[in-house]
């Protein structure tokens, strides 16, 4: 079997086939059909199925334990480090099936960024941080890699700050400044999507703001997948939100249908904060 | 940005030097483990022909070992180590005797002064003191033990003969004295770890009701590290019997059966280190030593386990009534 | 808090004895005192009458009129290839068999890899899940046959030595390579270094895999999430985290191994000879081995002594050397991480 190259997959211009995209020129980015999801035999995600529109902020809510974080985890394979576990359905980036056997999944990888919910840098410094993918893909022009972190920073919002001090251990910054600079160390290797799991629920109000600022200018040019547990979050930064419950795919909208006029009381008790 | 990516190193070749180093691990880990277990099964089966050669049997068996007697009166006539006399005895009790006697007297000095070292340590020194007296212990710990067993036969032996005017030079108290000192790093590490190890709610509590320091140390801190310092007895009390240089060369080398301290003893570790260069190769006595090495094996590993699920034992105790 | 005035009228006379209080703490203290004097005599002891030995002409030259006289060049140069030859093999395999424990072995115990791979009956990928139990077993029995080991005495490496690697190997290959003739059936550089690798094994790798141990698992999930394999990942992240407590371990053991007599008292040391060791093959002069012997089996006690004491002074100034050389290692990566190279 060979290996199927993540990098050279075939652009697909697939007509939009969701009912709840309005602008016809919304290309879908994550297609996404029955997908379940099993730890051993524990069944965490249920028929999972919905389209997440490139270049949009996509938030995924709902209580604690509803899946959401799996799921997310699932569209970089990020599960597969956990020993037993199980998937059914599908997850397409872009009509290509991530989970396809012979899938080069450290490809995969570098087209899908992550950033975690506590940030972790690794304990070296900040330009080495950014640069970590670059080096692991081969990259040894200098110039170049100078060129790109620079940028990264940039588009991270972090550039200003840590300019002065890029050979300074990471360690050194603050907890906002070290979140972006996860996130510069992610668009680093040029993905096209952003998977973000919780990424200013350890900030404090100020820190969380500029994520949230960041995440909008971001989306620009990337595909943005956010869980959060803070439905204020959800409903400033994305265009679209899914309502995970137990599991399911409750609901899942334009982020301001859910928020004002939800099609599903579940959804209407948890924004309401009835539960959860 | 995308076109610079495609000068990264291809995919391929990453996978095979990753596949590659797996195989190194693995490679490398079985070989390590296949020999930790060897050495287990090789001892095992050198001291077999104490069970199943019969001309091994003969002079080296289980009953020549431990419960064999010769004609005579007292322990001394009775319990013979001789094994490469005209007339073969291969009796372990005046080596288990010699063992037992240099390991009671190394306990004895090793674990007041340790556990005692331990709790002024962790609860009454200063800062600044406590950073002397780590280095210290260690510096200990690191004296090898042939150099002790050196300054026990040469200065100290000396020095507790003129002190308390022993027959002989070289015995139980000398060697355990020694050892004692061995002892002590092991005893005083885990004891200070199970000591700082205790919550400082504890010491809170306990000063808040109106206890004095010492108190606080004596009633609550050293009870509450109990697994602690029965950690540190097991193995203290393993290292000692498996100690070899400072016996063999501080405890006079006399196979004898005595209770008497002030005799000199011969430990099971050390027969081993004075013998092996000289047993024929396949005889009954070279049996016989492999047969000691494999009961030394056992005793260690027994009193590892044991002290191990005693800790377990204790600590979910003490987690589920704190 | 001054007396006992405030103390309410229903609780029983309460009296403290401060002086005395004070004594027992002094007691505990008198502990300390007595460890550090009893090293303060032993090193001292050792120092005064050994440093008077120290000359160039001791350390350079071999023994002379029957080890009375001259110096201990042979069991120096013996030592150290002992010991190196002990570290290049004891190192990486301790090493590698932590990295493999911990980073290729399965996390999960086998109660919970059993329960999976029954679970899976009837679906495919089950011999993966069986393999997986598998090697579960084997890391749990590796770690708990280190851990013994580690306690295991000194002379029982010895006698795995001679039984093993001198009788079994060295035999059968002077059989199979020179018709019977003893070239590798008898005590040597290489057996003993190798019996000396085993003993030093288990203290790396417990070391290893301690030092492991203390890098966050968010920062390996970091590099896989950026698309590493799992070997840049332990290449580039762990390991470099992990350098500290690797290299504590290694001089800690290296310097064990370096002191130890028991495991090479077969195996290879020897108290004369007239040549360096050269090859693997050769049997060589030891700084441990040759205290021993001075000591026990000296036919004149008081003309060796100075010998003795000198030979004593190396072995433990080497020792310590070890040992501060690990200690500066560890304090020189610790600050390096911090400052984030």
């Amino acid at each position: 079997m060979t290996t199927l190259d993540f990098e050279r997959r075939v652009e697909t211009n697939r007509p939009v086939t969701s009912m709840q995209q309005q602008a016809a020129d919304v290309r879908t980015k994550i297609s996404v059909r029955d997908f379940d999801f099993y730890y051993g035999e524990n069944q965490v995600l249920h028929g999972i199925s919905l389209e997440i529109p490139e270049k949009q902020v996509t938030a995924l809510i709902g209580p604690s334990g509803c899946g959401k974080s799996t799921f997310l985890r699932s569209i970089n394979r990020m599960n597969d480090t956990i020993p037993g576990t199980r998937v059914g359905g599908v997850i397409s980036i872009d009509g290509l099936d991530v989970n396809t056997p012979g899938l080069d999944v450290v490809a995969l990888r570098r087209r899908v960024g992550m950033v975690f919910q506590k940030s972790n840098p690794f304990p070296k410094s900040v330009f080495e941080n950014v640069a970590y993918g670059l080096r692991i893909g081969g990259l040894r022009d200098r110039g170049l890699m100078e060129e790109i972190v620079e940028k990264s920073l940039r588009r991270a919002a972090l550039w200003d700050e840590v300019k002065d001090r890029l050979n300074a251990s990471a360690l050194a910054l603050s907890g906002g400044q070290q979140q972006r600079l996860c996130i510069a160390r992610a668009l680093a290797v040029d993905p096209d999507i952003l998977l973000m799991d919780e990424p200013a629920s350890a900030l404090d109000p100020i820190a969380t703001q500029k994520i949230e600022e960041l995440i909008w200018e971001l989306k620009d040019n990337y595909t943005i997948v956010i869980v959060t547990h803070n439905m204020q979050q959800a409903a400033r930064v994305s265009d679209r939100t899914a309502f995970f419950m137990l599991g399911k795919l409750v609901e899942y909208d334009d982020t301001n249908t859910i928020f004002m006029n939800p099609a599903q009381k579940m959804t209407e008790d948890y924004i309401t904060g009835r539960f959860g | 940005m995308r076109s610079e990516l495609s000068q990264s190193r291809p995919a391929r070749l990453r996978h095979a030097i990753d596949g590659l180093m797996t195989g190194v691990f693995t490679g490398a880990g079985l070989i390590a483990i296949a020999f930790i277990f060897l050495i287990f099964f090789f001892t095992l089966r050198e001291s077999l022909p104490v069970f199943i050669n019969p001309e091994v049997k003969e002079e080296a068996n289980l009953r020549a070992f431990f419960i064999e007697a010769q004609p005579g009166d007292s322990m001394i006539d009775r319990y013979i180590w001789q094994p490469t006399s005209a007339n073969p005895k291969m009796s372990f009790i005046p080596l288990i005797l010699g063992t037992l006697k240099a390991t009671l007297v190394g306990l004895l000095v090793a674990i007041p002064l340790g556990v005692a070292a331990a709790l002024f340590t962790a609860e009454f020194a200063p800062r600044r003191l406590r950073e002397v007296i780590k280095p210290v212990i260690e510096l200990l710990a690191g004296i090898p033990s042939v150099v002790l067993g050196f300054f026990a036969l040469i200065v100290l032996a000396t020095w507790v003969q003129d002190l308390f005017g022993f027959t002989y030079r070289l015995n139980a108290w000398n060697a355990g004295l020694a050892l004692g000192l061995a002892l002590i790093p092991i005893v005083f590490s885990i004891t200070e770890d199970g000591f700082t190890a205790v919550p400082r709610s504890y010491r809170d509590a306990s000063l808040a009701l109106g206890s004095t320091r010492l108190q606080t140390a004596i009633k609550v801190v050293l009870p509450a590290a109990a697994p602690a310092i029965f950690a540190a007895f097991v193995l203290a009390f393993g290292r000692a019997i498996g100690e070899t240089m400072i016996l063999l060369m501080a405890g006079g080398n006399a196979a004898i059966t005595s209770f008497d301290l002030a005799d000199p003893l011969r430990t099971l570790s050390a027969t081993i280190a004075a013998e092996l260069g000289e047993v024929v190769f396949g005889s009954g006595h070279y049996a016989a030593l492999f047969f000691m090495g494999t009961l030394l094996f056992v005793i260690t590993f027994i009193s590892n386990t044991a002290g191990e699920l005693v800790i377990r034992a204790m600590r979910k105790r003490m987690q589920g009534e704190g | 808090m001054s007396g006992d005035s405030w103390v309410p009228s229903v609780l029983p006379a309460y009296r403290r004895r401060p002086l005395l209080d004070r004594l027992w703490v002094a007691l505990l203290g008198l502990s300390v005192v007595l460890i550090l004097l009893a090293l303060f005599l032993i090193l001292g002891n050792i120092a005064i009458n050994g440093a008077g030995q120290l000359s160039w002409e001791f350390i350079s030259q071999p023994p002379r009129e029957g080890l009375t006289a001259g110096g201990i060049y042979p069991a120096i140069v013996g030592t150290a290839m002992l010991v190196m030859i002990m570290t290049v093999v004891a190192v990486p395999f301790g090493v590698a068999t932590a990295v493999y424990l911990h980073e290729y072995t399965p996390a999960e115990g086998p109660r919970l890899a059993w329960v999976r791979f029954r679970a899976s009956a009837g679906r495919k990928g089950r011999a993966k899940l069986l393999l997986r139990f598998v090697s579960t077993l084997l890391a749990v029995a590796t770690r708990s046959a280190v851990a013994n080991l580690a306690g295991v005495p000194s002379i029982v490496f010895g006698l795995f030595g001679l039984g093993f690697f001198i009788q079994f190997v060295g035999g059968g290959m002077d059989r199979a390579l020179h018709g019977g003739e003893i070239v590798w059936g008898q005590g040597n550089l290489i057996w003993a270094a190798l019996t000396l690798a085993l003993l030093t094994l288990p203290t790396v790798i417990v070391a290893t895999e301690e030092a492991l141990r203390t890098v966050a698992w968010e920062q390996r999930e970091a590099s896989l999430a950026l698309g590493a394999t799992r070997w840049e990942t332990i290449r580039r992240i762990v390991l470099p985290a992990a350098m500290p407590g690797i290299l504590t371990g290694g001089i800690l053991g290296i310097s064990r191994g370096a002191g130890e007599v028991a495991p090479i008292l077969f195996t290879g040391a020897a108290y004369y000879l007239p040549y360096l060791p050269e090859r693997l093959t050769d049997q060589f002069m030891h700084l441990g081995y040759h205290v021993l012997i001075l000591s026990t089996q000296s036919p004149d006690v008081e003309a060796t002594k100075p010998i003795l004491f000198g030979t004593v002074f190396v072995l433990l100034a080497l020792t310590f050397l070890l040992n501060l050389t690990g200690v500066l290692i560890r304090a020189r990566t610790r600050s390096k991480m911090r400052e984030g190279r």
